[in-house]
């Protein structure tokens, strides 16, 4: 329809499609090589810790002395009722049960680094945010970006980058889980009021001295959501990042999808909302009862 | 030697600063300035000093600049122009960390909305200043229990500030103030968010601790009765500029110009003005070298029909009436002490009008004006009470 255009010299250039789909792949694939002397070994260390957490302390655990741990974690986080720690023992019994408990373990390895990275990560960057405008100006778009890219995306590159397996995995769920945190961090600080600012700077204090006797305990239960948010997030790359050969529930419904069989879907499927929901409520709970 | 001297001290929020320093020194006004361009004038060259040991007030009503003002002196604000001097040194070039000495051994502040760390103890954040000096905790919390024990909350140190009620949480505000021992404690509206009866309390607390501590105070608020009540000196504030400086009695009575008249146009007088203001020069004989005879004189020559009498001292004994004179005159009686009337009703110099009042119906003598030392000080008769509320200018403003 625009084709007329192209007879104006200067308008053809901007009619031709722009090659950023080779350009990305060319700058990925030069990030392969160039830094394959970072990926390789963050493979392979990275590789055996996660199988050294799931495959021998995760695994050597006994699910009788793992659900007890939990569910004790559970009773005391919620304030002492019990519910929560009657669904814990009934919920991760019932994956035992079904026979999923190595690929759980995998799961919430695939997880817990998931997210404990992304907070080692993403708190400090908050804090960044919160202290600099130009911080904030720099990764606000960064984080959009992140957060809306579908994550299936994330997978290719980190298929190229470190293979298949666990890691890339959770390179992939660190991208996906990392804004929260994040933002809410940053929102936390920002959040502080200016009159308790003000308090602490005239008192003299310095401005690590603010950050950690002021902002950030002010901060620490928005913080917290941001880490809960984190986590579910992290947990809902599971079944995504076994498309790339991460191991756990997310493979055992991949692998019913591609069969159709839709009992062992299902039951898969549940374990993983048995998690996700012991996982919130006990994050939820740590924000509680420390406020 | 002043402890806080401001020198032409301005704060302009905005862009393009030094263009609206230029206007400012041209003598435009805050309006001009925010129309010509779009800049907030905060202060507007304000110059005053503090001397040791003084309440100096800064009164003005919202957007008057007076926040901004407090903030300018322990540099919670930079200042856009003009010098701060803490003990004589400089502020507005201090570094970060000169700065933050200077606010650590100096400068206490208290805020109207106590700006306690919710997460903190009421002990924890009575220790905060010191905790942020390095203070070892044994040692910051000693101090921290003693000034919160000077405010009267000893015993709720290991509550959390949301548990106490507004007047107690804006004492932890003052003691942690308090608690770093600073020569110069800023207050801003520390008592205008509490309710009326609990901000008075307040108010007579503070000239209580005040007249042990010797603080350097510099106090903000909007609320006139609050600023007559415990300001040594005021500064009045409008549009960023300080119209008058002066003490309570000056800014009631020598109004600088019509928005300050119109300020205090409808204060109470007869809360300000106490006895000393309108007492007047009493006659009195000396009970050790006058008789009788010589009341009567002294009586008939001013056109009076009673006297005071005092000691060699000028010490108050009582008085004489005119017609127990002539008596005593008559029956040849020399003694005064043998018709010496002693109950006259006496009041202190600072004894406001208020409580005046009821009391000059009730006699038939003026009112005797008594130091503490037994002193005759003056007299007040009920003419001068009506006089002074009336503000004709028979007002002794020397006393």
């Amino acid at each position: 329809m625009l084709d007329f255009l192209k007879d104006i010299p200067i308008l053809r250039y901007i009619i031709k499609q722009i090659p950023l789909a080779e350009g990305t792949e060319k700058a990925t694939k030069w990030i392969q090589e160039k830094f394959a002397f970072l990926f390789d070994p963050i493979k392979e260390h990275f590789g055996n810790v996660m199988d050294f957490v799931s495959g021998d302390v995760l695994a050597n655990i006994p699910p009788v002395l793992f659900i007890l741990i939990v569910a004790v974690i559970a009773f005391f986080v919620s304030g002492k009722k019990i519910g929560l720690a009657v669904f814990s023992i009934v919920g991760l019994w019932f994956v035992y049960n079904q026979g999923l408990w190595e690929a759980l373990m995998s799961t919430v390895t695939l997880v817990i680094l998931a997210s404990l990275l992304s907070v080692i990560i993403g708190v400090p960057v908050g804090i960044l945010m919160a202290k600099s405008k130009i911080a904030n100006t720099i990764f606000t778009p960064i984080l959009d970006f992140m957060q809306t890219m579908p994550a299936f995306v994330y997978l290719i590159p980190a298929v190229a980058f470190f293979g298949i397996g666990m890691v890339p995995g959770v390179f992939a769920s660190l991208i996906f889980a990392t804004p929260p945190t994040v933002r809410f961090t940053n929102l936390g600080i920002r959040q502080v009021s200016n009159d308790l600012v003000e308090a602490s700077d005239s008192f003299g204090a310095t401005g690590s001295q603010k950050l950690f006797k002021v902002e950030l305990p002010m901060a620490k239960s928005t913080i917290m959501a941001g880490i809960n948010q984190t986590v579910m997030l992290a947990l809902s790359m599971v079944v995504i990042a076994s498309m790339i050969g991460a191991p756990g529930l997310g493979s055992q419904v991949l692998s019913s999808l591609q069969r159709a069989s839709v009992g062992t879907g299902f039951v898969a499927g549940v374990g993983i909302v048995i998690l996700a929901i012991i996982i919130d409520r006990i994050t939820q709970n740590m924000n509680k009862s420390k406020e | 030697m002043a402890v806080v001297e401001a020198k032409n001290l301005s704060k302009i929020f905005g862009k393009n600063i030094g263009q609206s320093i230029k206007m400012l020194d041209q003598g435009m006004t805050k309006e001009e300035i925010l129309k010509k361009t779009g800049n907030t004038v905060g202060v507007n060259r304000a110059s005053f000093s503090v001397e040791e040991g003084e309440i100096f007030v800064i009164m003005g009503l919202s957007g008057s600049g007076k926040s901004t003002l407090v903030r300018l002196v322990n540099r919670l604000i930079d200042p856009s122009e003009g010098s701060i001097l803490i003990d004589g040194k400089e502020l507005a070039t201090l570094d970060k960390k000169a700065l933050r000495q200077v606010r650590r051994e100096k400068l206490g502040m208290v805020f109207q909305q106590f700006a306690l760390f919710p997460h903190r103890t009421i002990l924890q954040n009575a220790a905060f200043g010191l905790e942020v000096q390095g203070v070892d905790k044994e040692e910051r919390e000693k101090r921290a229990e003693e000034s919160l024990k000077m405010v009267g909350l000893g015993d709720y140190i290991h509550q959390k500030p949301g548990q106490l009620s507004g007047g107690m949480q804006q004492r932890v505000g003052l003691a942690r103030a308090l608690a770093n021992d600073p020569k110069v404690l800023l207050m801003d509206e520390a008592f205008s968010a509490l309710d009326p009866l609990i901000r008075k309390e307040m108010q007579d607390e503070l000239i209580d601790l005040q007249a042990t501590m010797k603080k350097t105070i510099i106090f903000i608020t909007h609320d006139l009765d609050e600023a007559l009540r415990i300001g040594d000196r005021i500064a009045l504030m409008k549009d960023g500029v300080i119209v008058q400086i002066g003490t309570p009695e000056e800014i009631l009575m020598n109004p600088a110009n019509d928005y300050v008249e119109k300020f205090v146009e409808d204060v109470d007088r007869s809360k300000i003005l106490t006895a000393s203001h309108i007492m007047k020069r009493p006659e009195t004989i000396n009970i050790e070298k006058h008789g009788p005879r010589a009341a009567l004189e002294r009586m008939r020559k001013e056109g009076i029909s009673s006297i005071l009498v005092v000691d060699g001292n000028r010490r108050l004994q009582g008085y004489v009436t005119a017609d127990d004179a002539s008596e005593a005159r008559k029956k040849e009686v020399s003694n005064i002490k043998e018709i010496l009337k002693t109950d006259i009703l006496k009041v202190a110099p600072e004894t406001s009008m208020q409580e005046i009042f009821p009391m000059i119906y009730d006699t038939p003598v003026p009112l005797a004006v008594v130091e503490e030392s037994g002193r005759l000080n003056g007299i007040i008769v009920r003419g001068a009470v009506l006089a002074a509320l009336a503000n004709d200018g028979e007002v002794n403003m020397d006393a």
